[in-house]
């Protein structure tokens, strides 16, 4: 009885957290599977095998436009705040200057600002100035909402970073431009890396901003939401699964380069 | 029934064939060992041999795979940590950052359900007795290294437990503190007659403290006594090498003379107490603690046993004494302690000596073992 | 992954330099200006707009200073107002239920395979919000396999359904901001030295008791962090409302949506946006307040 008691409550928490991650896998598989459902242009009830989708994501109208649309409204935000949310970090993780807090408030404000009242108070200001809505408005909402991510994520990095490190390169005759070039740069790139990648699958994925700043233009998400009433094609889940594909493969190779690059130094 | 063991069972600690093993790795062998009640135990080791496991087995921290711990008369094998009578101090002493020093001394004592009156005059007599009550409300991220390893000590004494594990307790701290420490833990352990187990892979720091020291290596107890016995009668080479220093010389016992044996080293004959040796067939080590060498120049008269064709191979100058390395004509070096008590030439690099010795400070190990087995 | 570091920023001060030049403020220049333009200037277009009035032609409006609106605007959508902080309250529960020991799991009894179970953590990112939210609604759909499962055992009746319900929008929720929740409890727990859990064992608490005084005390930071992450994107949203509700189940975010492009009353929706940031604001501030002052007992 004893030990049945303890091997219960020792893994308890292990079938607890399998449970959990179940859960947590449900609608992926779901995604994943319907993506090889011959079922037309609903795909709501599974109607058996087909690669079709597959071999062609770009049956469904308009769908492939989207895609295009998300990657390039994506890569371009991803460009602009990853910089501009890089040199804020290092303002803030290298250097004392008066206003640091009220920078770190503005920095933390539109992460703690729901996105349907950062897209409609852009919205409210495009019409006032009366901007029309479009590519160029929603990148720039996109820039704007990943910038904190950005900060937060790179921050953390330069943080953990010992600040003797660059001490001894300077004392290696390291001016600070070289200092930056040859020590921080280099240990900071991971968490640089990591925030692009936040950033871009925020910005790939975001419907409720973009829904405000996009006028009448399509995104991969907005025409989700719209086919969603008649059924979203397969195509989409092939759109979805290959994503997701595409980034566990992004994430893994990035851990593996990481725990490679630890067992050299150990 | 068993809540009330961490209060009331009192006795010797008692291991019996205890074995942990992880995977295929034995990490401690079939251990058996009495710890008398009210005495101050080490265990000694290099890291990895298993004596950090054999205490958190004690603690309840790790199941045994097989054996058996009592205390007295009561077997604690299978109790719980919180159901011990045993407390821990830990290693980097794990306080609670969350809580004040005050509730981190309190902690044990609330789990019991004790009044908070009587929990504040013992809290507070700890606190003295540690010497540290002006800290009482701190919390340990503002304690020294030194203060929090105190605080340790005292978060476990509270309780009265009728044993106290400590683990690498002053790792963390430097040389002088350790020193200083050393000299603190052992008088609060005669003052409060608790047995302590310690845990340290630091000899000197072993030494210092326990009535009585087991080193282990390899999940094993090599050899088991008294600081003193452990160090003028070592048993194996692995004892020999990692409490102090010796020069483990090989040899064949060619004679018997009375008390002693006749060894040959090297072609030199030298008599070693029969006492002494451990060594059972021909075949020997003959071990020399450093600080027992006299060194001379060649041609000076010596006494006792003598090892000559010497050559001076290095010297270092360390204020109370002088460290030679000494290079023999079998390839070997040799290291000999010179004490700076007199004025006596000093010995230059390259220079012939030769090397003597009172014949009681030989003692001989059995010959088939690593001669280097556990040198620093 | 930004959250894992959330709370390891704040007090690494040291080493900083200390020099009065400009570096500083010309690294922080452009973001911020960027943040001024598109995040301040538009909150205070914004609160602008929420007090103006129709001008004539639909979609042109004055502003009057009509403080009015907010009282109209809030009586007219009490009821999604009070849904909104509802249905964010309860999947930030049940989010923290559910995280809780699965980060626990992970930080101390996944050995080698912790990273690996991060990225589970992280997995449902990798696909589109959209698609999971209306996986989730196929499967608890009409035709799904839930519903069917239980009416065939019987559990309820052919006339009941779990989609269209308030249930699924709170599901809905629970289960998008899930990893918001994850990740930051995982952070705190991660850095919990695990001695100070065997030394409260030691000091004769039992594995709940040391949970109760240590484990969940040092996890604080992480669960509060959580809580946030998961309460402010769930307050607003509207997407699982939209997609796995009914008009009874609608959010104060379905409200906003509709009086910005249904029905073109930008004032109402402007006054409604703002009421609900400053609400949730409140909210939050009061919360870190009390989480961060209080010892927990």
């Amino acid at each position: 009885m004893r030990s049945v008691k303890r091997w219960a409550s020792k893994n308890l928490i292990r079938i607890y957290a399998f449970l959990a991650f179940t859960y947590i896998f449900i609608p992926i598989i779901y995604t994943i599977a319907f993506s090889f459902n011959d079922g037309g242009k609903s795909n709501l009830t599974w109607k058996g095998f087909t690669l079709k989708n597959w071999a062609n994501p770009c049956a469904a109208p308009e769908i492939c436009t989207a895609l295009g649309n998300s990657l390039k409204i994506g890569l371009t935000s991803t460009i602009f705040a990853t910089i501009l949310g890089t040199l804020i970090a290092f303002a803030l993780g290298r250097y004392h200057f008066k206003g640091r807090s009220s920078t770190n408030l503005l920095i933390f404000l539109p992460m703690a600002t729901p996105e349907i009242v950062l897209g409609a108070s852009l919205l409210t200001m495009f019409i006032g100035l009366g901007v029309d809505t479009g590519f160029v408005t929603t990148i720039i909402a996109h820039i704007m909402f990943c910038i904190s991510f950005v900060v937060v994520t790179v921050k953390a990095r330069i943080a953990s970073l010992d600040p003797r490190l660059e001490q001894a390169a300077m004392d290696l005759y390291a001016n600070e431009w070289q200092t930056f070039r040859r020590v921080t740069l280099p240990l900071v790139a991971p968490g640089i890396a990591a925030a692009a990648l936040l950033a871009f699958s925020l910005s790939f994925d975001d419907f409720i901003i973009t829904n405000f700043t996009i006028g009448t233009e399509i995104t991969f998400p907005k025409f989700v939401y719209t086919s969603a009433i008649r059924g979203v094609p397969a195509q989409a889940n092939v759109i979805g699964a290959a994503m997701f594909f595409i980034a566990l493969a992004i994430v893994i190779v990035g851990q593996v380069l990481a725990s490679k690059r630890k067992s050299k130094l150990s | 029934m068993a809540q009330d063991a961490s209060t009331s069972a009192r006795g010797d600690l008692i291991l019996r064939n205890l074995t942990k093993t992880f995977g295929d790795f034995v990490a401690v062998d079939d251990l058996s060992l009495t710890i008398a009640k009210g005495s101050f135990f080490a265990l000694l080791g290099p890291s990895g041999c298993g004596k950090t496991t054999t205490l958190r087995m004690i603690a309840g921290l790790e199941e045994p795979t097989s054996g058996s711990i009592h205390v007295g008369t009561t077997d604690i094998t299978d109790m719980r940590p919180y159901q011990r009578p045993v407390n821990t101090v830990f290693q980097n002493y794990a306080l609670f950052p969350h809580l004040s020093i005050y509730e981190n001394i309190a902690f044990g004592l609330r789990r019991r359900g004790i009044s908070n009156d009587l929990i504040k005059e013992q809290v507070d007599k700890v606190l003295n007795l540690v010497e540290l009550p002006q800290l009482a409300q701190r919390k340990p991220g503002q304690l020294s290294g030194g203060q929090q390893q105190r605080i340790a000590v005292a978060r476990a004494i509270v309780n009265r437990p009728a044993l106290l594990l400590l683990d690498e307790p002053l790792g963390a701290l430097d040389l002088k503190l350790r020193r200083q420490m050393q000299i603190e833990l052992k008088w609060i352990q005669t003052e409060i007659g608790i047995t302590f187990v310690h845990v340290t892979h630091d000899q000197e720091e072993a030494m210092t403290m326990a009535d009585t020291i087991a080193v282990m290596n390899n999940g094993k107890i090599e050899q088991m006594g008294s600081p003193d016995d452990l160090y003028d009668s070592p048993k194996t080479a692995f004892v020999a090498n990692f409490l102090g220093q010796s020069n483990l010389i090989p040899g064949t016992v060619s004679g018997n003379d009375g008390d002693n044996l006749i060894v040959d080293l090297h072609g030199n004959k030298i008599a070693m107490p029969k006492r002494r040796s451990s060594a059972t067939g021909a075949s020997i080590l003959a071990g020399i603690r450093p600080e027992k060498f006299r060194i001379a120049p060649e041609g000076k008269g010596a006494t006792g046993n003598v090892l000559t064709g010497g050559v001076v191979s290095d010297i270092s100058y360390i204020g109370v004494s002088t460290q030679y390395q000494v290079e023999m004509p079998w390839g070997k070096e040799l290291m000999v302690f010179e004490q700076n008590d007199d004025d006596s030439d000093f010995l230059k690099k390259g220079e012939k000596v030769v090397l003597s010795w009172e014949p009681m400070f030989t003692f001989g190990l059995d010959g088939s073992q690593d001669a280097s087995a556990g040198a620093h | 992954m930004a959250f894992l570091h959330v709370q390891k920023t704040t007090n690494r001060l040291k080493g900083l330099k200390n020099n009065r030049s400009l570096i500083p403020y010309l690294l922080l220049a452009p973001g911020l200006i960027w943040l001024s333009i598109f995040f301040i200037f538009p909150i205070l277009q914004l609160g602008a707009t929420s007090t103006k009035t129709p001008a004539g032609e639909i979609g042109f409006f004055e502003q009057t200073y009509r403080f009015q609106n907010y009282i109209d605007a809030f009586l007219a959508s009490k009821e999604q107002f009070y849904r909104s902080f509802l249905y964010a309250t309860l999947a930030t529960i049940l989010a923290l239920a559910i995280a809780y020991p699965l980060a626990y799991a992970i930080a101390f009894k996944s050995g080698r395979y912790k990273n690996i179970l991060l990225v589970m953590v992280i997995a449902p990112f990798f696909t589109s919000f959209l698609l999971r939210t209306i996986a989730w609604k196929q499967i608890l759909g009409e035709e799904g396999p839930v519903v069917s499962a239980l009416r065939a055992v019987s559990i309820i009746g052919d006339t009941t359904s779990i989609t269209a319900t308030p249930f699924a929008v709170v599901t809905g929720l629970t289960y998008n901001f899930l990893p918001f929740m994850t990740l930051p409890l995982y952070a705190s727990l991660e850095r919990i030295d695990p001695r100070t859990m065997e030394a409260a064992g030691d000091l004769y608490a039992n594995g709940l008791t040391t949970f109760r005084k240590v484990t969940l005390p040092l996890s604080m930071p992480g669960v509060v962090a959580g809580t946030l992450l998961t309460f402010i994107p769930a307050a607003g949203d509207y997407i699982n409302a939209a997609i796995l509700g009914d008009p009874k189940s609608k959010m104060l975010g379905n409200v906003i949506d509709a009086y910005y492009f249904r029905i073109v009353d930008y004032p109402t929706a402007a006054a409604l946006s703002f009421m609900l940031m400053a609400a949730i604001l409140i909210l939050v501030t009061f919360y870190i307040r009390r989480a961060g002052t209080e010892e927990l007992v």
